[in-house]
């Protein structure tokens, strides 16, 4: 219980320093980005010159960059993220407007994909077919050559469900590691000895075969919501969903740093928290093996 | 080799020949306007018919093809140096160093990769010359791509350097640098052949799409991330087959680097 307290609060101090420190080199990246200097208030024929040399008196503070980091992160404690230069909203706004759709899509694309995986996997290695094995291994071998840009683009033209493409972007890598984590738990000895035995095989399988793979599989479904998030962006940049991927893409191509760099964040933070999530659960599931 | 490695280089072989015999199987070029036909089906002229521009879709296809197969490899080969020198020097070196090293690559690998890659892109100039383009491209894809082989790199070299062979060096007198670049990274050979062959589809791929969003190759240098691009423009996928082409030519190529990779693959594990 005492190893689990000091795990979870070495993930926690982890993500902290990650999210810190992505965030100072996000925040750099803005503050040196060309055209930062500039703002766009100066034009206004109606601010006398007083106001103008305020202005630029408060924007000179920013120009040390730990004091723009410090001021960048007082704003975002105080729910502030600063306005979209693309778009004009704040991006609290649009972060929090966006959200619902791609966490739904995200949540679709993992079940089915997972689905996938477990029937796929668990079947190859249940039936020990090579005609089986070869051909489920080749079907996640044709979606791994294709683009997950391409497969959003099929998935328009063959209208189907974008979080279907999102299951098929993330099938491939997900489904590579379940099908050797089983062959390799279906191959242990004690697996032999229990066949010999005469025990079921739904049996083995939820009794002696899944505690096994659980802890690795795990971690594997960590990595797969990373995999998820980065397959949102070609899936709603060209699908037409208005979430958070499709935000993503069009603030790289209207170069909208502030939004990217709060995106970024977001990402980072959700990438890590899976990935803590996952290693916990897994930790847990050892504990209780043992 | 088995029959199917046989196939995949083959495959690979002849991909690689036809695009570096562009030159002669489509002397017009990527760039030349047939204004009289454009948006044409395919003819005994132009093999694959032509696009919204009137250039020879097969022309650009073979060009696309050079420019992918050139330069996902110098980028893999960017991308395993740096791979090499930090996660390298960092398992070698130990300690702090390593610890160090590894905590920059976890915030590398924290966000997904095509994510990484837009954002990244997206803080370079987009409006740039084709040729400027295509250099920021693949340079990006080897800058960016070093984090997973450096994890790999990293882990063999610590293993190294608790071996006995280094430990016997060291005892012999032989200084910190030489015993790195004379006796653990030859060492290292076998899993940098690996990260570097599988580094290279996954490139491809990258620039694909890349191309696709907008953020890749510029015109109207072709690659296979802009030719990728018209397929957007379709409405069913029986429509026009021949704008698949660089599609199956895509997936031909990157299949038969899975299949040669298989035994790499192992090897860097």
């Amino acid at each position: 219980m005492r190893g689990l307290q000091k795990k979870i609060a070495g993930h926690l101090l982890g993500l902290i320093a990650t999210i810190l420190i992505g965030g100072f080199l996000s925040a750099s990246l803005v503050r040196l980005a060309p055209g930062f200097e500039v703002d766009e208030r100066e034009l206004d024929p109606h601010l006398s010159a007083q106001s103008l040399q305020a202005l630029r008196d408060s924007r000179r503070q920013d120009e040390n960059i730990f004091h723009f980091y410090l001021h960048y992160l007082s704003q975002a404690a105080r729910g502030d993220f600063g306005k979209s230069v693309a778009l004009g909203q704040p991006v609290r706004t649009l972060l929090r407007d966006r959200a619902p759709l791609t966490m739904r899509l995200i949540a679709i694309g993992l079940t089915l994909s997972w689905s996938l995986t477990v029937t796929f996997a668990l079947s190859a290695a249940w039936l020990r077919l090579s005609i089986y094995d070869t051909a489920t291994t080749m079907l996640s071998g044709v979606f791994l050559c294709i683009p997950a840009a391409v497969l959003a683009l099929l998935s328009v033209l063959w209208n189907v469900p974008g979080s279907l493409a999102i299951a098929l972007i993330v099938f491939p890598g997900t489904y590579r590691y379940t099908r050797n984590l089983s062959l390799k738990a279906y191959a242990q000895p004690h697996i032999l000895a229990a066949r010999a035995k005469g025990l079921s095989e739904a049996r083995i399988l939820f009794w002696h075969v899944v505690p096994v793979v659980a802890p690795q599989l795990l971690a594997v479904a960590g990595v797969s919501v990373s995999m998820a998030i980065g397959a949102t962006i070609p899936v709603e940049a060209l699908c037409g969903f208005a979430g958070i991927g499709q935000l993503a893409w069009q603030a790289a191509m209207a170069r909208d740093l502030p939004l990217l760099v709060n995106i970024t964040v977001l990402v980072t933070l959700v990438t890590l928290l899976a990935n803590s999530g996952a290693d916990v659960i897994g930790s847990v599931i050892r504990g209780q093996e043992a | 080799m088995s029959l199917w490695q046989k196939l995949a280089c083959a495959a690979l072989v002849l991909v690689v020949l036809a695009s570096f015999a562009a030159n002669w199987l489509a002397p017009a070029g990527y760039a030349h306007q047939y204004r009289e036909a454009t948006d044409a089906p395919p003819s005994r002229t132009h093999w694959l018919g032509t696009d919204e521009l009137g250039r020879d879709r097969f022309a650009r296809v073979l060009y696309g093809t050079r420019i992918s197969l050139l330069l996902a490899p110098a980028a893999a080969l960017l991308s395993t140096l740096l791979a090499a020198l930090i996660g390298g020097i960092a398992g070698y070196l130990g300690g702090a160093w390593k610890r160090a090293a590894m905590a920059v690559t976890d915030l590398f690998l924290s966000l997904p990769w095509l994510f990484l890659l837009i954002t990244a892109r997206a803080l370079l100039p987009l409006n740039v010359s084709p040729l400027v383009s295509v250099m920021v491209t693949f340079l990006l894809l080897g800058l960016l791509g070093w984090t997973s082989a450096a994890r790999v790199l990293c882990a063999s070299a610590a293993l190294l350097r608790g071996s006995d062979f280094v430990r016997q060096a060291r005892a012999a007198g032989i200084n910190g640098r030489r015993l790195f670049w004379m006796h653990v990274l030859p060492n290292l050979k076998p899993v940098l052949f690996a990260q570097f062959w599988i580094s290279i589809p996954v490139f491809i791929l990258s620039e694909a799409n890349l191309g696709i969003l907008g953020l890749g190759v510029a015109e109207p240098m072709p690659s296979w991330g802009s030719l990728l691009k018209e397929l957007e423009g379709l409405v069913s996928v029986g429509e026009e087959p021949w704008k698949f082409v660089p599609l199956i030519l895509l997936v031909i190529v990157v299949t038969s680097f899975q299949i040669l990779l298989s035994r790499q693959q192992e090897v860097a594990a």
